[in-house]
């Protein structure tokens, strides 16, 4: 599971009303290169919730993005930032684990890079 | 524009499922001829099942794809087959009426959902999710034979500025499951595009049954 995918999903449990973002714990993360492609990270950008990828991606043990969001400028000039956004945001895998409901903090196991948030019938 | 086939042309080559190879190449046909729904966008397949969509999508130059499916086999199937294809796609085993999902990152929502047959209205349960989750498009297979439902539907209930049918498609579908009561049945299904419209809030949780017929 990539952070882009976990600046995506929430918790779905009856009742939680703030269920985003979902916690992390790590067991295994693994590393996968890929092309980057500066328009679709210009695209992207704007609809990332920056807090929680920078918390995120600081869980999966990568450091180098900066806290707040920087200007959308800076995506035009910045390609070491470019570089670093790419990498966190799709280069990173949770491959076992777990996501956390962040208020009710029940864990959605992740194994072989699949989060699995089936609820149970309690939950629904 | 309607599309008919020989039944020769239609049998599915390997791969498992009920969506064949040329379903998926119809699919491909459809988005980057007509629509800029697919490259460098975030594409999410719906009962992604093994796969087979979400790799056409991802095939055709998406940027990211989420395939999405109740059924933790049929996600290993599909994980397998995005890795013998070397491509990045993600996988989340959920209900799909139970979605915890925030915003619109997601461009376009390419399904074969489940027909109905064995639960009512499953088809039009998935559109309703689809359409509150993709900002751009979706792509989405339904029997022939509800084709007036689905327009009324999509249009009338579920938020859809415009619902198309592309092209129309016949398969055979072989007995896969212990519900199929035929050895073999051969079904016209039609390729639509949906485009939802403009809206709304943060957080899409989708515990709430669809409330149509």
């Amino acid at each position: 599971m990539r952070l882009l995918t976990h600046n995506i999903l929430s918790s779905n449990i009856k009742g939680v009303t703030n269920g985003f973002p979902l916690g992390i714990e790590v067991e295994k993360v693994v590393e996968k290169q890929v092309e980057i492609n500066h328009d679709f990270l210009r695209n992207i950008f704007p609809k990332i919730d920056w807090k929680a990828f920078s918390d995120a991606s600081k869980i999966m043990g990568y450091v180098e993005l900066p806290e707040e969001a920087p200007e959308p400028s800076v995506l035009d000039s910045d390609l070491d930032f470019l570089r670093k956004f790419h990498h966190a945001l799709l280069e990173l895998h949770l491959e076992e684990g777990a996501l956390v409901c962040p208020q009710t903090g029940r864990k959605f196991p992740v194994n072989k890079g699949i989060p699995n948030m089936l609820l149970h019938e309690d939950e629904v | 524009m309607s599309v008919r086939s020989s039944s020769t042309i239609l049998k599915p080559k390997g791969g498992a499922g009920t969506v064949p190879n040329w379903t998926s190449y119809c699919f491909s046909l459809a988005a980057e001829n007509s629509f800029d729904d697919i490259s460098n966008k975030v594409v999410a397949d719906f009962g992604c099942g093994c796969g087979t969509l979400g790799a056409a999508a991802a095939l055709l130059g998406a940027e990211q794809v989420i395939g999405i499916d109740i059924d933790s086999q049929s996600l290993g199937i599909a994980s397998m087959n995005a890795e013998n294809l070397e491509l990045d796609i993600d996988f989340v085993q959920c209900d799909i009426s139970n979605l915890g999902w925030r915003g619109q990152i997601v461009d376009t929502v390419v399904m074969n959902p489940p027909f109905g047959t064995r639960k009512k209205g499953a088809d039009i349960d998935f559109l309703f999710v689809a359409l509150k989750v993709a900002s751009e498009a979706v792509y989405s297979l339904h029997k022939t034979s509800t084709r007036d439902h689905v327009k009324r539907a999509a249009l009338r209930d579920l938020n859809a500025s415009s619902a198309e049918v592309l092209c129309e498609l016949r398969f055979d579908v072989p007995q896969l499951y212990k519900f199929h009561k035929k050895k073999e049945v051969d079904i016209a299904v039609d390729l639509w595009r949906f485009v939802p419209k403009r809206s709304r809030g943060e957080n899409i949780n989708v515990g709430v049954r669809c409330p149509l017929d």
